[in-house]
């Protein structure tokens, strides 16, 4: 039988804005099918974002959601968590909100090791904005800023977290779409901060400038560049050249902040 | 039993008036001069129960704040100048979402770094104006260390009832100082909470204004859920841009805090009722101009001061009734004159008023003021 996504979607809030192509509709069913996957109680769980296409994502989701300013989700769901640290916490965005204005909130999330998933949605642009650069724009890229091409070196998204502290990274993409789903439950499982970068495509405003015919174009190229961790042991470097890892990347046990604060609160009541 | 008293600095009264309007959440960035009242956080609240966290930056403080308090928890967060500029962009997200929290900030030299230990008046405009946009604005003023207690419990309450973020704002000479606070007992001042929706799940609206002005307000995390979005939005808190609805919405958010000006709005009146020259003052200016006041009177000018308490929304009414009576208002404050030009625009040209300016980090004392008086009398 089909999977049933009604279950979770707002009555009355769809149509969604995205254009025909967009990645992020894909994410956000792989958000869903985890959640329910993983049984999650809606009442109990937040989805918070920031500005931008991808952070429209909650506001279609029948759950706690706040969508709030650019580049402050990992703020503002630090809140909701440390407040309430029995809800489930996702936070979701595009790469410019998480990686640019939402950069300093992003690693100190991670640093935290505070017990929220955060689902990055990298297209490698500012698509809500008309297609400007952003920090994950590829060197030489265009964009509606870059009309000579784009003079910055890119973020690795799962570096710069794993490098902050994070103690869960993986990665998938929008042409894999049925493993976003399990990428996404076994980072909500993971006790302490998870980050899920999902390789999408923004066709309108990155897509067109960059020489793709189609989003299946477009999506071919997340099939060809996606190499799985596991697959990637048995390959050469020169094998690896152009290509991304997917699949879990990183996974470590960490003390986890609400666990540790809650220990504070122990120790400043004087039961320890 | 005999009240609790002691000996203590205005931030740390701060701090305290928190503890006991309730707040069980504090997010901070550490700056000079409001440094204290994150110190006593980070120790008190976990004895309660409370979280304290130091963000990475006043952006991010503002926004755990309003998360934090979106799950039903009252929030603080404290700060100076700098600080509080940062912290506009999502003092504005609680404006138009409409979250209660708190935001002490003590004033300091500016514009920029500025003076970091010395004492100014100078972010009063800020309180208002500082986000973009139109947006409701409620800030309070206190001048002593007791006043601090009573008006930070007031803050919250304010925030709570009218679902709005409330800005208390000690100068640093107020914030810094220490005096006599006498403890008020648990219930002697009263205490708001946010009302909670009276409607099942099913039929909750975060912004339902068959409620009045301020609808109530869910907390995340029980059976309620809802969306809240920083984009103009409609009853059921999504977004929209029709035309009538955001006019609507952007008039009663205003509204909410200006049709409720008489209580929120507080002010001391000290030897006014005969008074031809009026002080208008607030913060450590008006102990000075108490002084000079007290002075005036021994040498026969008949001054008198209004001290300001509540400084937004602005007691306009009261002092264009007072302007129809009396000679002339003298301003001291520390900066170049904000308080001044919003006492000119209430009271129609009914009378002078004369300005002490302070930028230099120095106080305003009270030979200043007495001078000014001897001046225009
Ligand atoms: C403080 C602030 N600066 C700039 C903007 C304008 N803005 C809105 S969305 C956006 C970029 C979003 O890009 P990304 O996060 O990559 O998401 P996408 O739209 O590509 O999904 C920008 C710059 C804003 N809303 N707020
Ligand atoms: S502009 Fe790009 S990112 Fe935004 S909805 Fe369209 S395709 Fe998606």
């Amino acid at each position: 039988m089909a999977f049933d996504y009604d279950k979770y979607i707002r009555p009355g809030k769809l149509p969604h804005i995205w254009c025909p192509g967009c990645g992020h509709g894909i994410v956000m069913k792989g958000l869903i099918r985890a959640i329910d996957s993983l049984g999650l109680d809606k009442n109990n769980t937040a989805i918070v974002s920031g500005i931008g296409c991808a952070s429209r994502l909650p506001g279609y989701i029948d759950c706690c959601t706040l969508h709030t300013a650019h580049g402050r989700a990992a703020a503002f769901a630090t809140g909701v968590k440390m407040a309430k640290p029995e809800m489930n916490v996702i936070l979701c965005g595009g790469d410019g909100d998480g990686t640019a204005i939402g950069g300093n909130h992003f690693i100190h999330a991670c640093r935290r090791n505070i017990d929220m998933t955060y689902i990055i949605m990298n297209n490698n642009i500012y698509g809500m904005t008309g297609g400007q650069f952003s920090p994950c724009t590829p060197t030489g890229a265009k964009a509606s800023t870059t009309p000579y091409g784009n003079p910055d070196p890119a973020f690795d998204v799962a570096k710069l977290a794993i490098g902050a502290g994070a103690t869960f990274v993986a990665r998938g993409t929008a042409y894999h779409a049925t493993q976003i789903d399990k990428l996404i439950a076994e980072a909500i499982q993971h006790k302490g901060f998870s980050v899920v970068e999902i390789l999408d495509d923004c066709p309108t405003t990155y897509g067109r400038r960059n020489k793709f015919k189609s989003v299946i174009e477009m999506m071919n190229r997340l099939k060809d560049i996606a190499v799985p961790v596991k697959a990637a042991e048995k390959m050469t470097p020169e094998q690896l050249e152009g290509k991304v890892l997917t699949g879990v990347l990183y996974k470590q046990e960490k003390p986890e902040y609400t666990t540790e604060y809650a220990k504070v609160i122990e120790r400043a009541k004087g039961a320890k | 039993m005999a009240k609790k008293v002691a000996f203590m600095q205005g931030n740390e009264a701060g701090a305290h008036g928190a503890l006991y309007a309730g707040c069980k959440f504090f997010a901070g960035y550490p700056i000079t001069p409001s440094t204290e009242v994150a110190e006593v956080m980070s120790a008190e609240l976990p004895k309660v129960g409370g979280k304290f966290i130091q963000m990475e930056d006043e952006i991010g403080a503002m926004a755990a704040l309003i998360g934090a308090s979106l799950t039903g928890t009252k929030a603080l967060t404290s700060t100076s100048g700098p600080g509080f500029s940062l912290k506009q962009e999502n003092i504005g997200y609680a404006c138009i979402t409409e979250v209660p929290c708190v935001i002490f900030n003590v004033m300091r030299g500016g514009p920029s770094t500025g003076m970091p230990t010395g004492p100014s008046q100078s972010d009063i405009m800020s309180a208002k104006w500082g986000t973009h946009g139109d947006h409701p604005a409620i800030c309070l003023v206190p001048a002593s260390v007791q006043e601090i207690f009573e008006e930070t419990v007031r803050a919250f309450n304010l925030s709570e009832k009218y679902r709005t973020p409330v800005t208390i704002m000690p100068d640093e000479i107020v914030a810094h100082m220490r005096e006599r606070i006498v403890f008020p007992e648990p219930g002697e001042l009263e205490v708001i909470n946010r009302t909670a929706p009276s409607v099942p799940p099913e039929k909750y609206k975060p912004y339902d204004t068959s409620f009045g002005d301020v609808p109530p307000l869910a907390a995340f995390g029980t059976n309620y859920r809802f969306h809240v979005t920083g984009l103009n939005k409609m009853e059921d808190g999504f977004p929209t841009t029709k035309a009538a609805i955001v006019q609507a919405e952007e008039e009663r958010q205003v509204r909410k805090v200006e049709a409720n000006a008489d209580d929120i709005i507080k002010y001391e009146e000290y030897l006014m009722d005969d008074a031809d020259i009026v002080v208008v003052a607030f913060g450590s200016t008006s102990r000075s101009a108490r002084f000079a006041v007290n002075e005036a009177r021994k040498q026969g000018i008949k001054a008198g001061l209004f001290r300001l308490i509540t400084f937004w929304p602005f007691p306009e009414k009261q002092l264009l009734a007072l302007s129809k009576k009396v000679k002339a208002f003298i301003t001291p404050e520390m900066n170049l004159g904000m308080c001044t030009g919003v006492v000119k625009g209430c009271i129609e040209g009914n009378a002078p008023v004369h300005g002490i300016f302070r930028v230099d980090g120095e106080p305003i004392n009270p030979g200043q003021i007495l001078d000014k008086m001897k001046e225009v009398k």
